[in-house]
């Protein structure tokens, strides 16, 4: 009983961290591309402006939640739900720390992709149900988007399963306790990193949503909460990536003198910030680019990373 | 490849960059003198107004947003009896400075007019007028034209040859 129990504060917990470090990172990333191109970014509400995501929040709930009179009405409302939701559930299997963690699966890996595999659903049912042509061009991108980066995204990591030899999450954190997996791992991490970066639909793969020709892509008909939870589901998914960029490649929460949960948070942290830098810092590719790219350089890439992990594993083992 | 990496790297340096934001209500911009700003009436270096109600300006105005009404006082001098600018039209293109002759309308260095209500901002004569001669110090439109008023007869305005008999035929 005190057991559950205990699982249901600390799923508490984590949920509630999650969702607040999500809000502050909104505010982080207006600051940090305030810094990068020579500006403030919102200063004003509260100290250094952190009370910022707060009175987005009520500008948010205060906006009409509007319904096209076109639109596919349970799909439409369902999208939104799907691309914060998946985000959340993928939270489960991350291990932060010994002890601090939602679930142990020995698949944690697999459940992990499958679960990011159904946040671009959100965006292609939420621009297919829109039922406008912005929002349809901004759905069928993140199609065409998904079958170029959803392949070699699995495939990058699976140098670092061959080399743990395990898909559960503690047992990859716990073989890289002699060496992080990004120094054997190198081409996996960078593969996988372009392939976060596109699972995320951010910049430079925001081809979904790219303001400058979509309006907003696949929520350009979204208003109110339903447009803030795609936000919300944006933001999380920039910490999962984050996270399990640390626990596949960076060693988890392994480190010396500080406690491991601060080594999660504060690797997690640099990987984010490397995102907002992607996004103040690259161009938008075509989407064909994007596709090219994913099919002839990445995925060959992909395997032949598997391919020489996989030998010298075997090599390794028969010596 | 290399230009992506170049690009970040670039992007990153920005951080030790100076920000080229000003912080405006706590740190004001620099407005140069000839700024196009909140519209004034300038009274010449007697304390009078300069204003002749000559509706040059209501007539270079491009969006119509000058109105007033000429009037004369006891000498012969011309005023205007009403003078409304409304703020709401105004897009400060500064015509109405350009098109005045006696150096009555200014455009100055102040952009701080918001109001709450849009009848606020119509600005009317006791407004507009302020207590000196704005950017042109030693000018009075009345000394020099060669109108008379009272006090100030033909040919006594400053450089004004004496007005010709034009009866005499004498050269």
């Amino acid at each position: 009983m005190s057991d559950a129990l205990e699982k249901l504060v600390q799923i508490l917990v984590i949920f509630g961290a999650v969702l607040t470090s999500a809000a502050l990172l909104t505010w982080a990333e207006r600051r940090l591309l305030g810094l990068w191109q020579d500006r403030y970014g919102p200063n004003r509400v509260g100290p250094f402006g952190l009370l910022q995501p707060v009175a987005d929040v009520i500008k948010l709930m205060m906006k009409e939640d509007f319904v096209p009179p076109a639109a596919d009405k349970p799909v439409y409302v369902m999208a939104p739900m799907l691309v914060m939701g998946t985000g959340l559930i993928a939270f489960a299997v991350i291990p932060f720390a010994p002890g601090v963690g939602i679930a142990d699966l020995s698949i944690g890996l697999l459940f992990f992709l499958a679960i990011t595999g159904l946040t671009v659903y959100g965006i292609v049912l939420g621009g297919w149900s829109s039922n406008s042509k912005y929002s349809l061009l901004g759905g069928l991108r993140g199609a065409a988007q998904m079958i170029s980066y959803e392949v070699f995204l699995g495939l990058s990591l699976m140098g670092v399963v061959l080399l743990a030899g395990s898909f559960d999450l503690r047992t990859i954190v716990e073989a890289q306790r002699g060496l992080w997996f990004i120094v054997p791992q190198l081409p996996g991490f960078l593969l996988f990193l372009i392939a976060g970066v596109a699972e995320l639909h951010r910049l430079p793969f925001d081809l979904p949503e790219a303001e400058n020709e979509l309006v907003a892509g696949y929520h350009t008909e979204y208003s109110s909460m339903k447009f803030g939870m795609f936000f919300v589901g944006e933001y999380v998914g920039m910490i999962l990536t984050g996270a399990m960029a640390t626990t596949l490649f960076l060693g988890g929460w392994l480190g010396p003198v500080l406690p491991p949960l601060l080594w999660f948070v504060l690797k997690t942290a640099v990987l984010v910030v490397f995102f907002v830098l992607l996004r103040a810092a690259l161009p938008r590719p075509r989407y064909d680019q994007l596709m090219a790219l994913g099919w002839k350089v990445l995925l060959p890439l992909a395997l032949l990373n598997l391919v020489v992990t996989g030998g010298f594993v075997v090599a390794g083992a028969s010596a | 490849m290399t230009g992506v990496l170049k690009t970040l790297w670039l992007v990153l340096l920005h951080s030790a960059h100076r920000r080229d934001t000003v912080q405006y209500p706590e740190q004001k911009p620099y407005l140069p003198p000839r700024w196009r700003g909140r519209i004034v009436l300038s009274r010449d270096p007697d304390g009078e107004e300069r204003c002749v109600a000559c509706y040059l300006c209501a007539a270079a105005c491009p969006v119509d947003c000058i109105a007033l009404q000429k009037t004369e006082d006891e000498t012969g001098r011309w005023y205007p009896e009403f003078f409304r600018i409304n703020f709401s039209r105004c897009i400060f293109c500064g015509m109405c400075e350009e098109a005045c002759p006696t150096y009555a309308i200014q455009l100055t260095p102040d952009f701080e007019m918001c109001e709450h209500d849009r009848r606020d901002l119509v600005y009317e004569k006791e407004d507009l007028l302020i207590s000196g001669p704005g950017k042109y110090p030693g000018y009075s439109f009345w000394r020099v034209a060669g109108k008379a008023i009272g006090g100030k007869d033909k040919g006594e305005a400053v450089g004004e040859a004496e007005p010709v008999d034009i009866r005499r035929l004498m050269p």
